[in-house]
């Protein structure tokens, strides 16, 4: 699983990034996380709302901040 | 964080009580607040209330409480409410709306769309690319920050809705003029050439799509918290200053030096709003403060419009995009059309 946090270094991209790495934990899986944050890019998944969350090059979240449950739903249905 | 989502109850039903009950308690809290603080201070320590530093932090006290719940519960249902709405949506609405209308409709859903700045990027390219032109999008880009949401809510429990009518009024014309002016002079030379190439790939994904009701609550819940958590030494700050001016600042002293019909009081209070940078809900306590002492409404609203329009961290991000010509021609327009709202007030509320 390949997993990237697409944002600018903002807070809320810090926050995605935390909230991720803590279900990732949860769930037990052992991914890379890799931090997007040139525009161009960004723009290439078509998210306009930063932050996103990408799970294997598909975008499952933008905009907000989710709950820890919520990321968790959200790669347990990636897998 | 506290997470709301797995402990709100299932059904609808259950949800809208949990809601009422919160909104019950919120208001005993409001009507309680300034007895507590009187039964504390004069009743149980005996102070005295015609003294003027037990006057300054009566009024502290009361104001923090009083600005964090008004606080809490603006964002609460502001965010609720703007996850209907989405970046994403205002772009599918703004694309192909002719210069004009089109202006119009941007400032106002700048005002209604959830925006964080940080986003400001990806929003501008998303635009671009979706073919609205620069004009529009700097309408919309304006309009977001100036008409603020946190500043309309205290603004009306502060100072009533007429107030709060010309707050929102000012902000949407001078974004909407700003754009069009914008859009007349050829702006799209100075933006960045790299936001005319961005493709925008994939599928676009909306996120105010497929959200439940637990899960707007949730966000609510969750902004409250984030803000004022973020904001609260600017909020002690404000209303620090805000009850200093309360207790120590002779009533009317304003007026004298910066009344209505005073020649420089809105271009100073513009000049001290520009650099600083607050949001609104830091600076509104000493607004009611300023206001009591005699400072008109006029420049008050565009000291406020001044802080939160424009600073230096947003130019910084929207450098990325707008090359310094247009960034100096936004910021003099803006900067302009405060003004002449400051003064425009003024004369017609003196």
């Amino acid at each position: 699983m390949i997993i990237k946090v697409l944002g600018t270094g903002c807070a809320n991209c810090k926050n995605l990034e935390r909230v991720t790495r803590e279900a990732l934990s949860d769930l037990g899986i052992d991914a890379r996380i890799e931090k997007v944050e040139d525009y161009g890019q960004i723009m290439g998944y078509g998210v306009m709302s930063t932050p996103g969350l990408v799970v294997d090059e598909r975008v499952v979240l933008s905009g907000r901040v989710p709950s820890v449950e919520q990321v968790r739903d959200l790669l347990a249905a990636a897998r | 964080m506290v997470a709301v989502t797995s402990r709100m109850p299932r059904s609808r039903e259950g949800q809208w009580l949990v809601l009422a009950g919160a909104a019950a308690a919120w208001v005993g809290l409001y009507v309680l607040n300034e007895h507590v603080w009187d039964w504390i201070l004069f009743g149980a320590a005996g102070l005295n209330p015609a003294d003027r530093i037990t006057e300054t932090i009566h009024f502290f006290l009361y104001d923090v409480v009083k600005i964090t719940l008004l606080l809490t519960g603006i964002i609460f249902v502001v965010t609720v409410l703007r996850s209907y709405m989405s970046v994403e949506r205002t772009r599918a609405l703004l694309g192909g709306k002719r210069t004009g209308v089109g202006n119009a409709m941007a400032a106002g859903l700048g005002v209604i769309t959830p925006f964080c700045s940080c986003s400001a990027v990806p929003a501008f390219i998303g635009f671009v690319a979706a073919g609205i032109p620069v004009g529009i999008t700097m309408s919309f880009l304006i309009a977001s920050p100036m008409v603020n949401e946190i500043a309309i809510g205290m603004l009306l429990s502060l100072f009533g809705w007429q107030v709060t009518a010309v707050y929102i009024a000012a902000g949407l014309v001078i974004a909407i003029v700003a754009g069009l002016i914008i859009g007349r002079i050829g702006a799209e030379r100075w933006v960045e050439p790299f936001v005319f190439e961005t493709r925008l790939g994939g599928q676009i994904v909306d996120p105010a799509a497929g959200l439940t009701f637990a899960d707007r609550i949730q966000m609510g819940s969750e902004e409250a918290q984030s803000i004022l958590r973020r904001i609260w030494p600017y909020l002690i700050v404000g209303i620090g200053l805000g009850a200093l001016i309360h207790g120590w600042v002779p009533t009317d002293f304003f007026t004298t030096y910066a009344g209505p019909g005073s020649t420089f009081g809105v271009l100073v209070a513009v000049g001290i709003g520009v650099p600083l940078y607050s949001n609104a809900a830091g600076i509104l306590p000493m607004v009611q403060a300023l206001y009591e002492k005699g400072l008109p409404m006029g420049t008050l609203l565009a000291f406020m419009m001044a802080v939160v329009a424009l600073s230096l961290p947003e130019m910084i991000l929207l450098r990325r995009v707008l090359k310094p010509p247009l960034l100096v021609i936004f910021a003099g327009i803006v900067g302009t059309g405060i003004v002449a709202i400051g003064y425009l007030f003024n004369a017609l509320l003196a």
